[in-house]
């Protein structure tokens, strides 16, 4: 058992070994969700704090959920009741919460590295759920999760990323993790929405022409136009980025037969994807995703509280 | 009040001396360097084994009085310039208020006078607020004092604006001493853009956003003739360009800091280490590289610290809402020592014209030299200290060095400015 890390706040520090064991045991426990009573006693006892320092609904209800189905007791930091309104820093925030002796903490910040900083000032565990534009390891890994069940494996899979790479923090886990677990990536933008380096996030190849990178891939990942997020208007209309770098019905004869369809919500229709491909019965597993967010973080949360070694009566 | 420096190994190019001998003092002049000297009465040191340079002069520093005495004020600041044998610091006027205007000017060497352990040179603004729209009172300013101008911190925007500063600057034969940013280039970058930006997801600060000022404030100096200082170049193609501007014959003139000789942005970490935000930003080996050639081959004319203290609580913050700035005056000379005389890559003498007779010059100081009837401003060097960086704490107010932990070898002793002694053995005189 290979296990050993206390914070997931930097997806580059795990192993192929490290992510495929959270994969493994998410779909163990997805069993749990699918039961009347959804919920175990794993984690009984154990604290864990959503702090939530920027708006976030889904992220912060998926772990919400995955944390009460494994019966943590949860407390809610942040938004509109955050201390840095009355212009507390984050550090004494995290050391006031130290205080309460929690052990895990689940952060997501407006700025890259706060997980770092936050995870220096407590000797709780620190989960990243989203630092700037820097990453968003949870979701990387219940991107992989989904694409692991819909094609068996993700060795040897050729993913196309497409859209605003720059402003990403999913990019910057799942670009990594992609590579982690032996799949190829092209990232597909204008250079607009590129990073200055994408080889530094592991990219195999960048194109700004989507539809020479379509019939190649097996995995198709939408990313959302992240309309408040970004600085001096990169393209110039949505209507021509929906027709650069949309996918439409149009594209969907370019596509491998089996390809698939993700994208991490909340869905721009009409900008980076069109109804039908949202829709897709057969390609989009956007849906699958969402479920898959909760059956990843109840693993994070299990593996990160002590795993089999937690001491709990379970 | 006589001071007899015995057996110090002498350095300075300027005279051509580099020998064990003996320096008199008097009524803060050097009267006597030579063999066996003696004084009837006075006070006699032994400096065997060490070095006696003129005083180090370090023309970018942040004192931050008034306004920001949190994060250093003139008496901490001067402290920290002795305890790294500077005898002179030129302060930016990015204070609060700004420093620029007469008033803020004769404030801040009023309060030099009462408490300062160096001496201090006013750099006023050359804009109102740093605004870079409105000039501000130059000429009053060169009348009580200030010696050059500056919007550091900041660069002025308005190409037509910038031109403006530097005819209007002419008149008082001030050099013009130039940050170069371009923001709209820059926008909010936090680190030099590339690999270190992409990986830790925050936008990037490339070394353009630099370039294209330099580049234009080399064309002013060309379209107005007023003297050009540009301040903390960071890049190779920077450094090339203030190399083409000289040999075209252009009164330009440049400094480097320690930090960005001898880091790059690969220091920076998964730890968002604050202490290495600085502005211009860290950049890659390749350019620390220039820089060293720059030294080398006279194109970079001084080695400043653009010593820049923030409180701790204001640097334990995400790294994108920490202050840029490094504090640095009280590692420099070690630094340099270390890394660049150490190892043989400069003499002595090249740190001299670059630390103590650069500086002067380009602010049109008062030359000194260890010769008889200069000003006794001198640093006293032991060149086999070994200390590390941080390990007694700092005289400045803060403690935001980015070297902290360096092990050095090669530190100041004693600085003597006037003929008085501002650091005796390693302490402060009080």
């Amino acid at each position: 058992m290979g296990f050993s890390h206390k914070h997931l706040i930097d997806i580059t520090e795990y192993s192929a070994e490290d992510i495929m064991t959270i994969l493994e045991t998410a779909k163990t426990l997805s069993e749990v969700n699918e039961r009347r009573i959804k919920k175990v006693p794993t984690l009984q006892g154990f604290t864990v704090v959503n702090m939530f320092n920027e708006p976030s609904t889904r992220t912060r209800s998926s772990f919400e959920l995955a944390e009460k189905r494994m019966s943590c007791d949860t407390i809610n930091f942040g938004g509109s009741s955050t201390s840095s309104v009355k212009g507390e820093s984050l550090v004494d925030t995290m050391e006031t919460l130290n205080s309460y002796k929690i052990d895990l903490a689940v952060i997501r910040d407006k700025h890259a590295g706060a997980p770092q900083l936050v995870a220096k000032h407590t000797s709780a565990g620190v989960v990243d759920a989203g630092d700037g534009k820097h990453q968003h390891p949870t979701q990387a890994l219940l991107d992989l999760y989904s694409i692991w069940q819909e094609k068996g494996t993700l060795e040897g899979l050729h993913v196309a990323i497409v859209g605003d790479i720059a402003h990403s923090r999913v990019c910057g886990s799942l670009v990594p993790a992609l590579k982690i677990m032996g799949s190829t990536v092209t990232l597909v933008a204008p250079q607009t929405l590129l990073p200055p380096r994408p080889d530094v996030l592991g990219a195999d190849n960048v194109s700004s022409y989507f539809d020479e990178v379509l019939p190649e891939v097996d995995v198709v990942y939408m990313l959302r136009v992240q309309r408040e997020r970004l600085e001096g208007a990169p393209f110039p209309s949505e209507r021509e980025y929906h027709m650069l770098f949309g996918l439409t019905q149009a594209r969907d004869a370019l596509m491998r037969p089996d390809a698939i369809v993700c994208h991490p919500g909340p869905i721009n229709r009409g900008v980076e994807l069109d109804s039908f491909m949202a829709d897709h019965p057969t390609r989009s597993v956007i849906l699958d995703q969402v479920y898959a967010g909760i059956c990843t973080r109840m693993s994070v949360l299990y593996w990160l509280l002590g795993g089999s070694d937690n001491g709990s009566a379970s | 009040m006589a001071l007899l420096l015995k057996n110090v190994h002498a350095i300075d190019p300027q005279v051509s001396i580099n020998e064990v001998c003996d320096i008199v003092v008097r009524d803060g002049k050097i009267v006597e360097v030579g063999q066996g000297l003696s004084i009837p009465k006075g006070e006699t040191r032994d400096m065997d084994g060490k070095i006696c340079i003129p005083g180090l002069v370090d023309i970018h520093v942040h004192l931050r009085e008034p306004g920001q005495e949190h994060k250093e004020d003139i008496a901490s600041g001067t402290r920290a310039a002795a305890k790294g044998g500077v005898v002179a610091v030129c302060c930016m006027p990015n204070t609060s208020p700004t420093i620029d205007n007469a008033d803020v000017v004769e404030y801040v060497r009023k309060r030099a006078d009462e408490v300062g352990k160096c001496r201090v040179l006013v750099a006023g603004a050359c804009t109102q607020g740093l605004r870079g729209e409105v000039l501000s009172e130059m000429g009053d300013m060169v009348a009580h004092g200030a010696v050059a101008f500056t919007d550091d911190g900041r660069g002025v925007q308005d190409s037509g604006m910038m031109r403006r500063v530097m005819d209007y600057a002419a008149q008082f034969g001030c050099v013009v001493m130039s940050h170069c940013q371009d923001e709209g280039l820059v926008g909010k970058g936090q680190v030099n853009e590339g690999a270190v930006s992409t990986r830790l997801g925050m936008a990037g600060w490339p070394a353009e956003g630099e370039e294209l000022q330099i580049q234009r404030d080399i064309a002013l100096c060309r379209l107005t003739g007023t003297p050009l200082h540009l301040q903390h170049v960071s890049s190779r193609r920077g450094i090339d360009m203030v190399r083409r501007a000289k040999a075209e014959g252009l009164p330009v003139t440049c400094e480097v800091t320690p930090h960005h000789l001898f880091l790059t942005e690969e220091a920076i970490g998964a730890d968002y280490n604050t202490n290495l935000k600085v502005n211009p930003p860290l950049r890659t080996a390749d350019d620390n590289d220039a820089l060293v050639e720059g030294i080398l081959d006279g194109t970079v004319d001084c080695i400043v610290t653009d010593h820049a203290p923030h409180a701790a609580w204001e640097k334990d913050v995400e790294f994108e809402e920490a202050p840029f700035g490094m504090t640095g005056i009280e590692a420099s000379l070690g630094l340099v020592i270390t890394q660049l005389v150490a190892p043989g890559v400069i003499t002595f003498e090249r740190m001299v014209e670059l630390m103590a007779i650069n500086p002067r010059r380009i602010l049109c100081q008062e030359k000194v030299a260890l010769m008889q009837g200069c000003t006794a401003d001198l640093t006293i060097i032991d060149p086999s200290c070994s200390w590390t960086v941080g390990e007694d704490g700092y005289e400045s107010k803060s403690t935001n060095c980015g070297f902290e932990g360096a092990e050095l070898v090669g530190r100041a002793t004693d600085t003597y400015v006037g003929g008085y002694a501002t650091m005796q053995d390693g302490a402060i005189v009080e």
